[in-house]
Order: structure tokens, then C-alpha cells, then sequence
């Protein structure tokens, strides 16, 4: 039956489209917890800044595309704050505390985004080249999916190349595998911490600006956001490329079809497959074993 | 002093005439219905003592066995619905929603330990928050039973009936004595958990639990054996709340109120049974205050919190402490 294949083909790229975006979040916190061992639990309130400022700058510029590159600057200029004036003067006291500190900031952004935008459901159009849709497998879908996927794969890729085929990229990898070892060699760990910070928090930015358009604005995005970016995580493993990328496949089109199939279970799945994968590997599918 | 700021009993304040101190403590809450004549108060106080009993509760996996649990108010909520449906669809009864509450949660508390607790440091925290958000989307998802979004209305005042004498607690004063009551048995129980050769094995696991593993306990038995008694109080508070508030919405089983009843522990002091119940009432005063003159509760807790995450970690017992110190110092030299 091709209207059936047509019904699969259509969900399938909806996974895939929300694969990405997820995809984009948990490389980010993954990065993040594996350089600095910090499990970032405002960065879900990153992702929803990212999608109220592109709000802002699209409505002040009126151009989607320079609010897709503006974004990610300004995200990433918040997170590089958070980490100079918050979380370094905790490195030397435990995790726990700078844990602690983000599930706090996360309050403080919600209610912040809150204030400033309304509780209301916002929505952000798609850009003008791109509001139409296109047919595929008989049927229609909606441009601007095909171009999140699209764009999803660049980044995806230019992320695999900027960490093995570059020196601050080796230097990270060599970070998140032993950072004393690191900075005995020489290296500024400290700039890398920072750094690091700044690029997951501007990919959770930019995941933000370009879900906006196809998952809306409203409040309660960030820790919906943040429990599956947290789910994928650990269904994938942390600190690897390659971890996060197949957990949001899986977690992404487990979520997708599960809405579309048995639209009372969706979420319900999606504890299924962590729980089976827990049991069967504690540190995730691409984990180190032992974390 | 590295001793005296990490050994949990929080120092000289609980230490030194700790029996005095209790009993005058004890005294105050059993007077203060005699004192007040404001319903206001009264109210406040016993939603108080029902919070500090939560705070208490998390702060057994927090404090003390070193489990940052991240999602302690899906025992909250789930005793609260429990005892709240069992009151409404079988009989308003103070034992049997109470026992009903405490077993759910219990068996709640076993399902997500078991699997939370396979996980060490981080992702049983992430653990603990995807589980706790998963009952709360269960909870808003099955409306015919829950109510949905709506929550679950009308519950009635429990009444202690034995057969003949149906005591009913629809008056505040009684309904407060019962909580104060309810109260000081759970703490008194706690007190009795964490000065127990079991307590210390979880005080171990918190300090070094590779060494507890080394000397030869199952240290997973005990953590999930923390983490059904954590539940179990935690759904014990619950079930008051549904009684205090006769009204339950899945917010009750939200992030955030784990996140406030974790800011209550942290505040107040970690590791120590009086801290939790301080921060409960710290958190709860000031929201009273800040919410009638402004929205913007969520950002001033969240920076009371950041506040002492950074420059008080020890909480206000460790303040409290500091400063009887000080005071004692001060008297010492002169």
C-alpha cells in the first residue's frame, strides 16, 4: 500500500526533523557534562531563551534568517556569563553545587521569560521562502521540516568535523577524557571551560529559534525540553558525538510515532526504551562503561 | 572544624542542650493555638510542619545517604492523589487514606529507586526528574481518574472513626494538633533512622561508598532501602497536604515543587533534621510575603537559593551555628 509507506515516509522525516533539533540539545549538555562533569539542568531554559530572543529579533529585524544567526551569539554570550560569574568559583567544591546552582537559574529564567513575554502560547512563522510545502511520498510537508533536517545534518556533520579534524577540538576531546592531563600540558582549561559552555549553551540557543516554528513558544518548553535532552543523554551515553546523535534518533522517532500511534503512551515509550536500556546498560548505548 | 561543618547532627545548636531546647520548641507549637487568634497563622504554621515533614523526607536521600534525588514530589503528589481518591471513592477515613497514602508511595518509591538507583551521581539525578515527570504527565493525562488538569476537588477532612465515635477534623485547632502530632512522630522516627547502625551505613555510603562496598555491604540494598522510607514520608506529607488543602492539581507533582521542597533542605541545611524544617518554614514565610506584593516569587526563591548555594552552603544551621560559636567565643575569651 503506498498511502501506508506515504503515512511512515511522513512520520519518519517528522522523527527526523525532531531527531535533529534534539539532537543539537543533548550534544550540548553532553559536551558540557563531559568536559566540566556539570549536568547543566537550565540548559532546556537555554533552548527556551533561544526561541523568545529569535521572537525578539525577528520582530526587530523582521529578517528570520539574521535572527537564526543572532540567536546562537546571544545564548552563547549568556551562557559564557553564567559559567565566568556563577559556576568557576564552584569547580573547586563538588558537582553537587553547580548543579544545584543551574536548577536554580533555571527558576529564575522561566520566571524571567515569563515576565518579560507573557504566559501566552507564542508562535514564530516560518521564514517566508520556506512557509509552503512541499510532496513527498504522495504527500504534503511542510518546507521548513525539510529544511530543519537539512540543517540538522550540516550541523551535525560540522560538529563530528570540528572535534576530530580540529586542534580545539582534540583539545576538547582530550578534555572531557582526563582534563588534569590537559592542563598539565599547557592548555588554558579554564578558557576551554568557558568556551565549551558558550557552544552548548548557543546550539541549545539555536535548536530554540529553529523549533520555534514548528513546536511553538509557550510556557513550560524548558523542562519539557530538558527531561527528553536528559532521556536522550542517557539512553545515548555521555560525552560522545556519536551517543548523543543515536540517542535522539531513537528517543526522537520513538516520541514521533508514539504520538502519531498510541497518542496516550507516547511519553510512556519513551521511559520504556530508557528503562530496557538501563537495565541492559547503565552508562547508555555508546557510554563509557562505569560512568 | 572540617569535622564540625561536615558531620551531619549540625554542631553545638542541636548538640548542647538539645533536650531543653526541644521540649520548649514543642511547647511553643502546642501553645501557639492558645496564643494566636489568627486563622491566617494557624493555617500557615500547619502547612509549615506538613512541608517540613516533605523537606525531612528528602533530605534522608540528600543529606544524609548523599542521593541527589531530583524528583521527591512525585511521592508528595502521588500520596496526595491516593489518599485524596481514597477518600472520595471509598470513606474519608484518617487511617485508611493515611495507610493507603504511605503503601502507594512506598511501592512508587521501590519501582523508580530500582531503577534510578543503577545509576550513580548525575544520571540518578536525571533519572529521578524523567520518573517524577513521567507521573506528573501520568497524572495530567488520566483525567477520568485524576481530573486531569482540572485536579481533583472536594476532598473531605479525614475523620478518625472508631465505629462509635467518628472524630471529625474540619476544625483548624484539631486539624493542627493532628499534623503537629504526625509531625513530631516522623521526626522522632527519622531521629531514630539516621542514629540507627542503619542511618550510619547511609552516612557511610554518603562519605565513600566504594569503601562501604569494600567493607562489605550491598550498598544498592541500602540506598533503595532509604529511598522507599524517603517515599514512604514523602507520601505521609502528601496525604496530609490533600487533607490541609482538600484540593490537588498535577502541579503538586511538578518540577518545581521538587525543586522548591529541594531549596527548603538546601536553605535550611543538609544533612541535619531540624534544617529541612527551618528551610520550610523560611520558604514559605517569604512566599506569603513576596506573593502578596509581587508575581516574581520563582526568580526571588531562585536567588535566595543561588544566594546560598554559593556564600551559605551549610544553610541556616550552619549559620545559626556560626554564630552560637561566635557568641561562645566571644564569652570565652572575656
Amino acid at each position: 500500500m503506498s498511502d501506508t509507506l506515504g503515512f511512515y515516509g511522513i512520520q519518519f522525516l517528522n522523527g527526523m526533523a525532531y531527531s535533529l533539533l534534539l539532537f543539537l540539545l543533548a550534544m550540548g549538555l553532553s559536551l558540557i557534562f563531559g568536559m566540566m562533569d556539570v549536568m547543566n539542568l537550565a540548559h532546556g531554559s537555554l533552548y527556551m531563551i533561544g526561541a523568545y530572543v529569535g521572537l525578539f529579533f525577528l520582530g526587530w529585524t523582521g529578517q528570520f534568517w539574521i535572527a537564526v544567526v543572532l540567536v546562537p551569539i546571544a545564548v552563547g554570550i549568556i551562557g559564557i556569563i553564567m559559567e565566568a560569574s556563577l559556576l568557576r568559583p564552584l569547580y573547586r567544591r563538588g558537582h553537587l553545587d553547580q548543579v544545584l546552582l543551574t536548577f536554580g537559574l533555571s527558576f529564575v529564567f522561566m520566571d524571567m521569560v515569563k515576565w518579560i513575554w507573557g504566559a501566552d502560547i507564542r508562535s514564530l512563522p516560518a521564514p517566508p521562502g520556506l512557509a509552503k510545502s512541499a510532496i513527498i511520498f504522495g504527500r504534503s510537508f511542510p518546507e521548513y521540516r525539510l529544511f530543519v533536517i537539512v540543517i540538522g545534518l550540516i550541523l551535525a556533520l560540522a560538529l563530528w568535523a570540528f572535534l576530530e579534524r580540529t586542534r580545539l577540538g582534540a583539545v576538547i576531546r582530550a578534555g572531557v577524557a582526563d582534563k588534569e592531563m590537559v592542563s598539565g600540558l599547557g592548555i588554558n582549561i579554564t578558557l576551554v571551560f568557558t568556551l565549551v559552555f558558550g557552544l552548548g549553551a548557543a546550539l541549545a540557543g539555536l535548536s530554540g529559534i529553529i523549533a520555534g516554528p514548528v513546536l511553538g513558544l509557550y510556557p513550560g518548553m524548558d523542562f519539557e525540553t530538558l527531561i527528553i535532552t536528559l532521556i536522550v543523554v542517557v539512553v545515548g551515553g555521555l560525552g560522545t558525538l556519536k551517543g548523543s546523535f543515536w540517542g535522539a534518533i531513537l528517543i526522537g522517532q520513538a516520541q514521533t510515532f508514539g504520538k502519531v500511534l498510541v497518542p496516550d503512551f507516547a511519553l510512556l515509550i519513551v521511559f520504556v526504551i530508557m528503562a530496557i536500556v538501563l537495565l541492559a546498560r547503565p552508562s547508555g548505548l555508546f557510554g563509557k562503561e562505569a560512568a | 572544624m572540617s569535622l564540625e561543618t561536615t558531620y551531619p547532627a549540625g554542631g553545638v545548636f542541636v548538640r548542647s542542650g538539645k533536650l531543653v531546647f526541644w521540649l520548649v520548641m514543642l511547647a511553643a507549637l502546642a501553645a501557639f493555638p492558645i496564643l494566636t487568634t489568627s486563622a491566617y497563622s494557624l493555617s500557615t504554621l500547619t502547612e509549615i510542619l506538613i512541608f517540613g515533614i516533605f523537606a525531612m523526607s528528602l533530605d534522608l536521600l540528600l543529606g544524609y545517604t548523599g542521593l541527589i534525588s531530583f524528583g521527591h514530589a512525585a511521592f508528595f503528589g502521588v500520596g496526595a492523589y491516593t489518599a485524596g481518591l481514597v477518600a472520595i471513592k471509598i470513606a474519608p477515613n484518617m487511617l485508611l487514606t493515611m495507610a493507603a497514602g504511605i503503601v502507594v508511595c512506598a511501592i512508587a518509591a521501590f519501582v523508580i529507586g530500582f531503577f534510578s538507583i543503577r545509576a550513580a551521581g548525575v544520571f540518578f539525578l536525571m533519572l529521578t526528574l524523567a520518573f517524577s515527570q513521567m507521573v506528573y504527565a501520568i497524572a495530567h493525562q488520566w483525567t477520568w481518574l485524576t481530573g486531569g488538569s482540572n485536579g481533583l476537588a472536594g476532598i473531605p477532612r479525614p475523620n478518625l472513626s472508631v465505629p462509635s465515635l467518628p472524630i471529625e477534623f474540619y476544625d483548624p485547632t484539631k486539624f493542627y494538633y493532628i499534623t503537629l502530632g504526625i509531625f513530631v512522630i516522623s521526626l522522632l522516627l527519622l531521629k531514630r533512622i539516621v542514629s540507627s547502625p542503619f542511618g550510619h551505613v547511609l552516612l557511610g555510603i554518603r562519605e565513600n561508598e566504594g569503601r562501604m562496598k569494600a567493607v562489605g555491604y550491598n550498598t544498592r540494598n541500602f540506598k533503595l532501602a532509604a529511598f522507599v522510607i524517603a517515599g514512604a514520608f514523602g507520601g505521609l506529607s502528601g496525604v496530609l497536604y490533600s487533607y490541609f488543602n482538600g484540593f490537588i492539581s498535577p502541579s503538586e507533582l511538578y518540577w518545581t515543587m521538587s525543586g522548591q521542597v529541594m531549596v527548603m533542605v538546601i536553605i535550611g541545611g543538609a544533612g541535619t533534621l531540624v534544617g529541612p524544617v527551618l528551610g520550610a518554614g523560611t520558604i514559605l514565610l517569604l512566599q506569603n510575603i513576596v506573593s502578596s506584593n509581587t508575581e516574581r516569587w520563582p526568580t526571588i526563591m531562585g536567588m535566595v537559593f543561588i544566594f546560598f548555594v554559593l556564600l551559605a552552603r551549610n544553610g541556616i544551621t550552619g549559620l545559626l551555628d556560626k554564630v552560637w560559636h561566635g557568641a561562645r567565643s566571644q564569652v570565652w575569651k572575656h
